[in-house]
C-alpha cells in the first residue's frame, strides 16, 4: 500500500515536472505546425536542441539571461527559415525528410568533436555551467516548500522556480497562440491546413503564412528547449528523435488543432508513463516477467502502442471534435 | 470606360431572384452595352474585341508529347459573359490553371486589364482581380461556411501576424465582412448553413460555397470552371440570374461549362476549344451552329445545332451516337 503511494506521488509530481511543461511547450508548438497549419514537422527535437544550445552557449559566453533566451529563440528562426525556404513550396512531404534530417544533423554536430569546445561533444553541457543566470533571478526564498504531497527546493535545479518559470512561459504561450489562432490570421493558417491551392486562390500568400507558421512554432521548441535542460545538463543524444516522437504522442494524445490539447496531453503522458515505470518496479507487479532493468524498454514500447491506438480509435485525441475529424474520413 | 462599373439601381436592389423565377431580368445597361459592343465584333478566332480586359498570345502547355493547350490569341471582353465551351479533355482547365498562375506554359504571354500578369503567381493573379474556382471544389472542410466566406476577404488586418494578436485592430473590418459574407451566402441560399462545416456540404452546395467565397474578394473579372456542375437544376435558373447581376454590377465573366442551355442563355461570346486550340468564337446563337463546332462534340457529319432541345432527349442524342459509330 504505502509503495503504491508513493508510485502515486511520483506520478503526481510527473504532473508538474519541468519536462512535462518542456514537452507540453513543445507540442505547442508542433501543434502550431500540424494541427493549425498542416505542416509535418518530424524534428521538433532538433528545435529543442539547437534552443538549448543556444542559451547555453550565450549564457556560458556571458550573454545575460533575457539575451541568452532571445537567441536561443533566434537559433530558432533561423532554423526555421533554413528548413522552410526550398521545402514550403514543395509537396507537404518534403518538409518531413527534411525536418528529420535536419535535427539528427543539429545532433550530430552537436555531438561531434567539431565544436566541441563550444558543445562539449557527446557529453553535453554540464547544468552548472549556464544555470547560473536562471537561478539569480528567483525572487522565492530559499528553504523548502511543501504543496500537498509534493515537495522541492524553492532555488535549484529542480526547484520551485523552475517549474514556475517553466509553466509560466507554457501559459505565455497558450495566451499567444490562443490569439493568434482565434484571429483572421489563424483563419488562413487553416485554410492552408485544408487547401492550399483554395487560399492561394483567394489572393493570399500561402508560402509566407506557411514561413510564419513554421518560425512560430519552431521558436516554441527552442523556448521547451530551454526548460527541457534548466532543471539537468544538456545531453544532445536525450534530444534525439525519440523525443520528437514523444512530442508527436503528446499532441495526439492531446488533441491536435485544440488549445490545451498539448499540456492535457503531456501532463497525461507522464502520469501515466511514471506509474507504469514505477509501478513495473513495486513488489505487487513482481509476477510480471519483466526484469527491473527492461522496465524502461517496456514503458518504451508501451509509449509506441498507445501512440498507434490513439492514431487508430480516437485520431481526434482527448480534446478533438469528433465531428470535425470524421470530415476527413471522405 | 467610364460606366464600367456602374451599378444599375433597380438591379442590384432585387438582386435575390427568389428561385425559380424563369426568364432572365431584363437586360441592364451594361449588359446592353456588352450586347451591343459584341455584336459588330466579327465570329472569328482570334477576333479583337471592342475593350479587352483579357488578352492572350502564344499559350502553349505541354505534357509529355501531348499538347494539352495551344491558343494562338484570344481576347476577352471586359464586363461581359464568355463561356469558354469544349469537349472533355479540349484543355478548358488546363487554359484556366495557366491563366491564373496554377501553371506554368511552356511559352507564351498574357496581360490583364493591360498589364503582363504572366509570370505571376497564382496569389498575385488574384489580388490582381482575376480569382477562380475549380472544377473539382475546394471546399474547406474544417472551417465553417461562415469561414469560408470569410477567409477570402481581402486586406484584413488581422491577417497579418502581429495585428492578429491585437482584436481592436481589426474588429471592425471583421464585423463589416462578416455583414457582407452573409449577404453573399443568402444570395446562394447558404445563410442557414453558415456554422456548418464546409465539409458537411454537398458537391452542389460546394460548388456554390466555391463561387460565394471567389465574389467575397472583389474581383474584376471571375473565372468559373463549371459552376453548373451537380448544382440542383431549379438553383441552376438562380445562379445564373446571379452571373447575369455579376455581369450587369461590371465584372467580367470566363466560364467554363459543359450545359449548352446554360451557355446559350446568359453568355454574351461563346470561345470553343478542341484538342487545347480554340476552333470557333462568337454570339451562343451562330457559334453553336458552326460546323467545326458540331464536329467537335458530336463527331463530323451533323447538322445539329448543339443549342438545340432535340439534344436533351436522350433518344435523339442515342440515335446521333450509333449514327456516329456506324460510321
Ligand atoms: N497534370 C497533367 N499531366 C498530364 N496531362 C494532363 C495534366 N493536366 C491535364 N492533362 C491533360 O490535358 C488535357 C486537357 O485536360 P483539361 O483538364 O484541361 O481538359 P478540360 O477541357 O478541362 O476537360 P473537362 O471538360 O473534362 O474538364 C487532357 O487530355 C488531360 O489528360
Ligand atoms: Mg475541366
Amino acid at each position: 500500500m504505502e509503495e503504491l503511494l508513493r508510485v502515486l506521488t511520483l506520478a503526481l509530481g510527473e504532473l508538474l515536472a519541468p519536462a512535462t511543461a518542456a514537452y507540453a511547450l513543445a507540442a505547442i508548438g508542433l501543434n502550431v505546425h500540424f494541427g493549425y497549419t498542416g505542416l509535418l514537422n518530424v524534428g521538433q527535437a532538433g528545435f529543442m536542441l539547437l534552443g538549448a544550445y543556444g542559451f547555453g552557449i550565450a549564457t556560458i559566453s556571458g550573454a545575460p539571461f533575457w539575451v541568452a533566451l532571445l537567441i536561443a529563440m533566434a537559433a530558432g528562426t533561423l532554423f526555421a527559415v533554413i528548413l522552410g525556404l526550398p521545402t514550403l513550396k514543395l509537396r507537404g512531404d518534403y518538409l518531413a525528410i527534411v525536418t528529420i534530417s535536419a535535427a539528427e544533423i543539429i545532433r550530430m554536430l552537436g555531438r561531434s568533436t567539431l565544436f566541441d569546445d563550444y558543445t562539449g561533444g557527446s557529453a553535453g553541457i554540464r547544468g552548472g555551467d549556464y544555470k547560473g543566470s536562471f537561478q539569480e533571478l528567483s525572487f522565492l526564498p530559499d528553504g523548502r516548500t511543501m504543496i500537498g504531497p509534493l515537495e522541492y527546493l524553492n532555488n535549484g535545479s529542480d526547484s520551485w522556480w523552475t517549474r514556475l518559470f517553466a509553466w509560466s512561459l507554457v501559459i505565455l504561450a497558450l495566451v499567444v497562440v490562443w490569439l493568434l489562432t482565434r484571429s483572421p490570421w489563424g483563419r488562413v493558417l487553416k485554410g492552408v491546413r485544408e487547401d492550399e491551392d483554395a487560399v492561394r486562390a483567394l489572393g493570399k500568400n500561402v508560402y509566407s503564412y506557411k514561413m510564419q507558421a513554421l518560425i512560430l512554432g519552431g521558436v516554441l521548441g527552442s523556448l521547451a528547449g530551454i526548460i527541457f535542460v534548466l532543471p539537468g545538463a544538456i545531453a544532445p543524444d536525450a534530444m534525439g528523435r525519440t523525443m520528437t516522437f514523444w512530442v508527436w504522442t503528446v499532441m495526439l494524445l492531446g488533441g491536435a488543432a485544440t488549445l490545451f490539447g498539448p499540456v492535457l496531453g503531456s501532463m497525461l503522458f507522464f502520469f501515466v508513463y511514471m506509474i507504469v515505470r514505477a509501478g513495473m518496479r513495486t513488489d505487487v507487479m513482481e509476477f510480471l516477467p519483466i526484469p527491473t532493468q527492461n522496465v524502461d524498454h517496456v514503458a518504451g514500447v508501451l509509449v509506441g502502442v498507445t501512440l498507434m491506438l490513439i492514431v487508430i480509435f480516437r485520431p481526434q485525441g482527448i480534446l478533438g471534435n469528433k465531428k470535425e475529424l470524421a470530415l476527413d474520413a471522405r | 470606360m467610364p460606366d464600367e462599373k456602374t451599378v444599375n439601381e433597380n438591379e442590384t436592389g432585387a438582386a435575390v431572384p427568389g428561385g425559380d423565377s424563369q426568364g432572365a431580368p431584363a437586360p441592364s445597361e451594361t449588359a446592353k452595352r456588352a450586347g451591343r459592343d459584341l455584336s459588330h465584333v466579327a465570329p472569328e478566332v482570334g477576333v479583337a474585341k471592342p475593350d479587352a480586359i483579357l488578352t492572350a498570345r502564344g499559350v502553349q502547355r505541354r505534357f509529355g508529347g501531348m499538347t494539352a493547350v495551344d491558343v494562338d490569341y484570344l481576347e476577352v471582353e471586359r464586363g461581359a459573359i464568355t463561356a469558354l465551351i469544349g469537349p472533355n479533355g479540349a484543355g478548358k482547365t488546363t487554359f484556366f490553371n495557366l491563366l491564373t498562375g496554377f501553371d506554368r506554359p511552356n511559352q507564351g504571354e498574357w496581360s490583364f486589364e493591360g498589364a503582363p500578369i504572366s509570370h505571376k503567381s497564382a496569389a498575385r493573379v488574384a489580388r490582381a482581380g482575376m480569382v477562380r474556382t475549380f472544377q473539382l471544389t475546394k471546399a474547406l472542410s474544417r472551417l465553417t461556411v461562415l469561414e469560408n466566406v470569410l477567409l477570402a476577404a481581402t486586406k484584413n488586418p488581422g491577417e497579418r501576424m502581429f495585428a492578429s494578436m491585437f482584436q481592436p485592430l481589426w474588429a471592425a473590418t471583421e464585423a463589416r465582412n462578416k455583414e457582407k459574407a452573409l449577404e453573399i451566402l443568402e444570395r446562394f441560399r447558404l445563410d442557414k448553413m453558415r456554422d456548418e462545416y464546409a465539409g458537411s456540404l454537398s458537391g452542389g452546395q460546394r460548388k456554390l460555397l466555391e463561387m460565394a467565397r471567389a465574389l467575397m474578394t472583389d474581383p474584376t473579372m471571375i473565372m468559373l470552371d463549371e459552376p453548373m456542375a451537380g448544382v440542383n437544376p431549379a438553383l441552376v435558373q438562380s445562379l445564373l440570374g446571379h452571373i447575369q447581376d455579376l455581369r450587369d454590377e461590371g465584372m467580367s465573366v470566363l466560364f467554363v461549362e459543359h450545359d449548352m442551355h446554360a451557355v446559350r442563355h446568359i453568355s454574351d461570346w461563346v470561345v470553343v476549344m478542341a484538342e487545347g486550340r480554340i476552333v470557333a468564337e462568337g454570339p451562343p446563337g451562330s457559334v453553336m451552329k458552326d460546323q467545326a463546332v458540331v464536329d467537335a462534340y458530336l463527331g463530323a457529319h451533323h447538322d445539329t445545332d448543339l443549342g438545340d432541345d432535340a439534344l436533351l432527349d436522350p433518344e435523339v442524342l442515342a440515335r446521333l451516337e450509333a449514327e456516329e459509330e456506324k460510321r
